[in-house]
């Protein structure tokens, strides 16, 4: 046991290109990786969790990669946004109130000024709470590499705890996006923390509902974690809720069914088994009821 | 990049982080650093206007940016009114995280002006710490300064004479919210070394073999050390000298040292750390106090006829069988309190400058007329460290290197945050044995993960404790058996583990009291002091068995406390007749009175919530006691030069870490001299200038180095008004002598009591525990400067609700899961809860003015008052710290009535038997 390496990186580039970036990634040819705000990675590669790397390749500073915009589908984010400014973007706070929430509980102040919903998705924590929100509002991620540039269901780039399908060392996830939510629309966040020990939530839930006008429930989902190796989408749940009355009822299903079809853990610096599921049982409910009335409300 | 708003060109490597850069290469060293991993937020620095965590920043991030730092604050000698504020409001005390509290607030009041509210500040604030404050006079300060009507409230006291009695900022204040004040890692003599050590990591082993030729032949390392060249005494240790200061045959805890290294830079010394072999036959782990006991336990100091028990400490009073077979109801139950960290903000950092160091000689500068600091002569092996025992650090270190105590000279740095944790040895000698090796000044900066490794922890104990009383309430026995985990080596258990063993009956007249205590050895991190001292531990049991008494009884919490409650007349668990200075009842009386107000129930729902009070009550011994002796030495200088307003100079070798000790000594002197106290220099602790005050521990230095202070000031006066213009008087002064335990008489000179009551809301669907509101009053004999008491009090509340809530340093057979902060969550903002504080003020006759001990006090009586909140509200009585919410909740649908795991027990802890040792 070590208390002492400190793992530096040679060069840091703060390449204002996607291409740039790219061509300094392949220049490095693995030795090279690349970073957002750098507040998970960067306190990680110093306590020697990482293989230390020649280069670190900044994409914050990537020119059209540092805003949020919407077209007509779609509200979209670079890779360069950090979590603070999309707790504070109005049309985020309009049409994506979920990742509102979702980023502004992540860390403190400090770390969401500098924090990057970028890296919170590549890092692919199981319940990175960026994630869970944008992966409650059905986002999709563009990865650019040597190959091109594609779009690709968030969901698809979850490979393990930790391990994501970006090959950081290669690609770059430089864009998210998701569809904003429409009339009859809404969406809700929460977590629940412990006080002691681990930053890290021991349940963390995102919704995005949308009803119609004889309060029957037409689209669903629901993300959890951390409930397994990735980000979770609650699939059987929202089955349940599908088709079905926007009442307590049928969340208080939902919520056994998202039980029954994953297996919570405990984790003995965490939380027991018994008191997730309780969590599970007791907010899920909270936070479809919450999305029912932001459907229902003006501010969709 | 522009910083503090003028261009700046700088050719650094890309590797630095900013902190870094504006540390090292710039010299700001306002901004602190204190974890390295984004935790703690003291680092904070602006970037285009928003905070950021300069510690993780990298520097090149910054490329062109707008940075801004504490030292922008400040124009001209006007301060910020935010710099202002938090002068005037006290939120200011060791100063460690005022420069990162500062520039959050900062950019705060910079985007919301003045439609602030204290929400903003508390979601702004969320992850910048502070340990000293509680957070209290932070709030208020960024109130005031942000343009709302916020004026400081210090708690009432008796009235003012000239210096005595007036609320005023600590003297050392201003430098620190300007960033100029200098903590050891600030200094930078030229030609430094950066040391680092090599750390056993495994808690339980023989050395079979320590390799260093790879470390030693790496470039740029300059010296590597290990047992061998200790020249003098290979161990140290405040009470008994059983700790190795360099590992040769043995390790007994993960933080053992066994090899040091000092190199051209840090990271150099790192890789050389890394590159030394260590060969360890590892032996089985005493994990616990309790399996410390059992008679197969694997022994952590062979050789000794007790085996693991490092001291069994015992109190008797009375006929404990009569007691209870006088009592109606008899409650008994075991307790247990967890293993705790200090986490002051500022890492330990030791200095050590050779004799004969020549700044010029590294292209710094000699000023003939410096005596201390990087321009100085050095004409003997010094240590700069912030150092709560300088003078204990200058004989161990002096022992170390085989030469007399003044051989060496120990130079007390400002110190970032102590609470008992810098008591012990760290880095000072180690420090001191490179410096002479390598006859360069060598600085050993512990990491925030080396820091939580090796310094001494509050001890975790078990305590099954039995109390029995009859239909009125009236105690007639307590009965309890403690068991501590002591760790790897004594440090001061044998006196920590006394007082939780002295205090073990409460604050009350019992008749009939035995305690057995076993201060076990075991292969953890060494206990020591943690403000509260031991008493906090035994408190918690002693206060839960009487929230529970009173229930049986149907007595009310409040009643049973009076009923009970020392006074004059009455008699402490030790046999001492109280004589003066009780002042618990109107502490009662006061937090009763304020608690009750107007529609007091003692609990009520609200949605999900269920709201409820507890009360407790504590005391505290000021000073050591026990029959040792208690002195400090002090010298006053004063000057009345013709012409002139009369000046004097304190000097004492006590420890300043930001509960305010220079503020309350040029106040003592300034009274007896009749002068302003602005007029009074205080200089703490340069073994060479200062006499001998004494460990700063106890709660002592406000009573013996103050009498000190006021006696040699009284001198002083005295003589300055028969002749002269210059007079200097020293002044040794010696506390009222005590009785060892046992002798039946005045243990202490004095003790300080408080009550305290915790208004709690759990979340009834998640088990979640917030303070709300505490009511406190203190009993501290005389406020000398009511403004710092405050600051104590309201911030040894917000440290022992982390005590109760939030805190657990965790080992695991005697790895330490708690191994970086993130893993460790102090108070932050979002847990202080509104605070009232009364003072109440029972003179102690010997005290200087009346005034008794504060520092500690607080900090002990609110875990109990919290979970004797959460009995009311939920029916479930935690026996366990911290509050574990999982269990809690786990209980309340099960209806079980008591919660005995803690956070991260997942398997039942073993049982202890009442009265049984090895």
């Amino acid at each position: 046991m070590t208390t002492a390496s400190t793992n530096r990186w040679e060069h840091y580039y703060t390449p204002a290109t996607v291409a740039e970036a790219l061509e300094i990634l392949r220049r490095y040819d693995g030795r090279a990786r690349v970073v957002g705000g750098g507040t998970d990675l960067l306190v990680e590669t110093r306590r020697g969790l990482h293989r230390p790397v020649e280069a670190m390749v900044d994409v914050t500073h990537i020119e059209g990669l540092d805003v949020i915009t919407s077209d007509e589908d779609n509200i979209v984010i670079g890779c360069g946004v950090t979590h603070s400014r999309i707790v504070r973007d109005a049309r985020i706070l309009k049409y994506g109130m979920c990742l509102s929430e979702s980023c502004g509980v992540i860390g403190g102040p400090q770390v969401r000024n500098v924090g990057t919903l970028a890296g919170n998705v590549a890092h692919a924590l199981p319940a990175g709470d960026g994630t869970i929100g944008l992966l409650a509002l059905g986002g999709e991620i563009e990865v650019a590499s040597d190959d091109g540039i594609r779009w690709m269901p968030l969901q698809d780039s979850f490979k393990g705890p930790g391990k994501s399908f970006i090959d950081r060392y290669r690609q770059i996830l430089t864009r998210l996006r998701f569809r904003p939510t429409a009339a009859g629309e809404g969406s809700a966040h929460h977590r629940v923390m412990r006080p002691q020990g681990l930053c890290l939530p021991i349940i963390s839930v995102g919704v995005r509902l949308q009803i119609d006008d004889a309060n029957t429930i037409t689209d669903a989902r629901i993300s959890m974690g951390p409930v397994g190796p990735v980000p979770y989408l609650a699939e059987p749940a929202m089955e349940v809720l599908v088709g079905g009355p926007a009442t307590n009822e049928q969340f208080v299903r939902a919520a056994e069914v998202a039980l029954e079809n994953v297996e919570l853990r405990t984790s003995k610096y965490r939380a027991s088994r018994e008191y997730r599921e309780q969590m599970v049982r007791t907010y899920l409910p909270v936070i479809l009821n919450r999305a029912v009335e932001r459907a229902n409300g003006a501010a969709s | 990049m522009t910083l503090n708003g003028k261009p700046v060109e700088l050719d650094v490597p890309e590797s630095r982080y900013l902190s870094e850069v504006l540390r090292n290469d710039l010299g700001l060293t306002g901004t602190k650093v204190g974890c390295n991993e984004a935790e703690c937020g003291i680092c904070t620095v602006l970037v285009d206007g928003t905070p950021v965590s300069s510690c993780v920043y990298p520097a090149f991030k910054a490329r062109g940016a707008n940075v801004e730092t504490i030292e922008n604050l400040s124009n001209n000698g006007s301060l910020h009114p935010l710099q202002q504020a938090f002068l005037e409001h006290g939120a200011v005390q060791c100063g460690i995280c005022t420069s990162g509290m500062i520039m959050t607030a900062k950019a705060l009041i910079d985007d919301k002006g003045t439609s602030l509210t204290e929400d903003d500040i508390s979601v702004a604030l969320k992850d910048t710490y502070c340990r000293c404050t509680g957070y209290h006079s932070v709030v208020r300060a960024i109130m005031q300064a942000s343009g709302h009507d916020v004026a400081p409230s210090p708690p009432q006291t008796r009235p003012a004479s000239a210096a005595i009695g007036q609320a005023r900022p600590n003297p050392n204040a201003r430098a620190k919210i300007e960033g100029s004040a200098r903590f050891t890692d600030d200094y930078d003599f030229p030609g430094t070394l950066y040391a680092r050590t090599k750390r056993s990591g495994v808690p339980h082993a023989r050395i079979r073999s320590i390799e260093t030729s790879a470390a030693s032949a790496l470039p740029g390392v300059r010296a590597v050390l290990t047992h061998e060249d200790v020249p003098g005494h290979k161990r140290h240790g405040l009470v008994i000298d059983d700790w190795p200061v360099l590992c040769g045959d043995k390790v007994r805890y993960s933080g053992d040292a066994v090899a040091i290294v000092a190199a051209d830079s840090d990271d150099i010394a790192a890789a050389a750390v890394d590159l030394i072999e260590v060969d360890y036959d590892e032996l089985a782990v005493v994990g616990d106090a309790i399996q410390a006991a059992r008679s197969d336990a694997p022994l952590v100091h062979e050789g000794r006829d007790d085996g693991n028990l490092l001291k069994h400490i015992k109190v008797d009073k009375g006929d404990i069988e009569a007691g209870f077979a006088e009592a109606d109801v008899i409650v008994e139950q075991t307790y247990r309190t967890q293993a705790t960290e200090h986490m002051f903000l500022e890492p330990e950092c030791s200095i050590g400058v050779p004799a004969g160091y020549d700044p010029t000689e590294f292209g710094g500068v000699l000023d003939a007329a410096a005596v201390r600091g990087e321009t100085a002569q050095h004409d003997k092996i010094t240590i700069y460290v912030g150092s709560q025992i300088p003078y204990q650090d200058r004989s161990q270190t002096a022992a170390a290197l085989g030469v007399e105590p003044d051989e060496v000279r120990v130079v007390a740095t400002l110190m970032g945050g102590g609470f008992g944790g810098k008591e012990d040895i760290t880095g000072q000698i180690h420090a001191a044995l490179l410096a002479e090796k390598t006859g360069r000044p060598v600085k050993m900066l512990y990491s925030r993960r080396e820091s939580l490794l090796v310094h001494p922890k509050r001890h975790a104990t078990v305590i099954r404790i039995r109390t029995g009383a009859k239909k009125d309430g009236r105690l007639t026995a307590v009965q309890a058996t403690l068991y501590g985990d002591a760790g790897a080596y004594a440090s001061l258990s044998e006196k920590v583990l006394g007082r939780a063993t002295t205090h073990a009956a409460g604050p009350y007249d019992v008749p009939n009291v035995k305690v057995d205590c076993f201060a076990m050895y075991t292969n953890n991190a060494p206990s020591g002091a943690l403000r509260g001292f031991g008493v906090t531990q035994s408190c918690f049991a002693v206060e839960s068995n009487m929230d529970t008494l009173a229930e049986k009884l149907e007595l009310d919490a409040v009643e049973i406390r009076r009923i009970n409650a020392l006074d004059v007349g009455k008699t402490t668990s030790t046999g001492q007749v109280m004589r003066e200075s009780v002042g618990l009842n109107e502490c009662i009386d006061k937090v009763a009175a304020d608690m009750r107000g107007n529609d007091f129930r003692w609990t009520w729902e609200e949605g999900s919530s269920r709201f409820a009070w507890g009360v407790a009550v504590a005391y505290k011994n000021t000073g050591l006691g026990g029959g040792a002796v208690d002195k400090a030495g002090a010298e006053v200088e004063a000057w009345a030069d013709a012409g002139k307003a009369t000046r004097a100079e304190v000097r004492i070798s006590s420890a300043e870490m930001g509960q305010g000790l220079p503020g309350v000594l040029a106040a003592c002197a300034a009274e007896e001299l009749g002068i302003p106290i602005e007029s009074v220099n205080v200089l703490l602790g340069d073994t060479d200038f200062c006499p001998d005050g004494g460990p700063t521990t106890a709660s002592r230095q406000t009573f013996v180095s103050g009498n000190a202070v006021r006696l040699a000031a009284q001198q002083a006066a005295e003589k300055l008004a028969i002749d002269g213009d210059h007079v200097l008087v020293r002044y040794d002064y010696e506390a009222p002598e005590t009785q060892p335990l046992g002798s039946g008489g005045d243990m202490h000179v004095a003790f300080s009591f408080c009550a305290q009551a915790a208004l709690v809301e759990i979340d009834m669907n998640t088990g979640e525990v917030h303070v709300r509101k505490v009511v406190a009053a203190h009993d501290v004999g005389r406020a000398i400067n009511p403004l710092t008491i405050q600051g104590q009090i309201e911030g040894g509340i917000v440290m022992c609700i982390g005590f109760a809530l939030t805190e657990h340093y965790i080992q695991e057979d005697g790895k330490p899961w708690t191994n970086v902060m993130a893993r460790y969550k102090i108070p932050s903002i979002t847990h202080t809860p509104a605070i009232t504080s009364h003072i109440v003020e029972h003179s102690a006759s010997t005290g200087p003015y009346g005034a008794k001990g504060v520092g500690e006090l607080p900090s002990i009586p609110t875990a109990p008052a919290i979970t004797n909140a959460i009995y009311r509200a939920t029916g479930v009585r935690v026996c366990s710290l911290p509050v574990d919410q999982d269990e809690l909740l786990r209980a309340m649908r099960e209806g079980s009535s008591t919660v005995e795991l803690a956070w991260g027990d997942r398997e039942p802890i073993p049982a202890i038997v009442p009265g049984g040792k090895r």
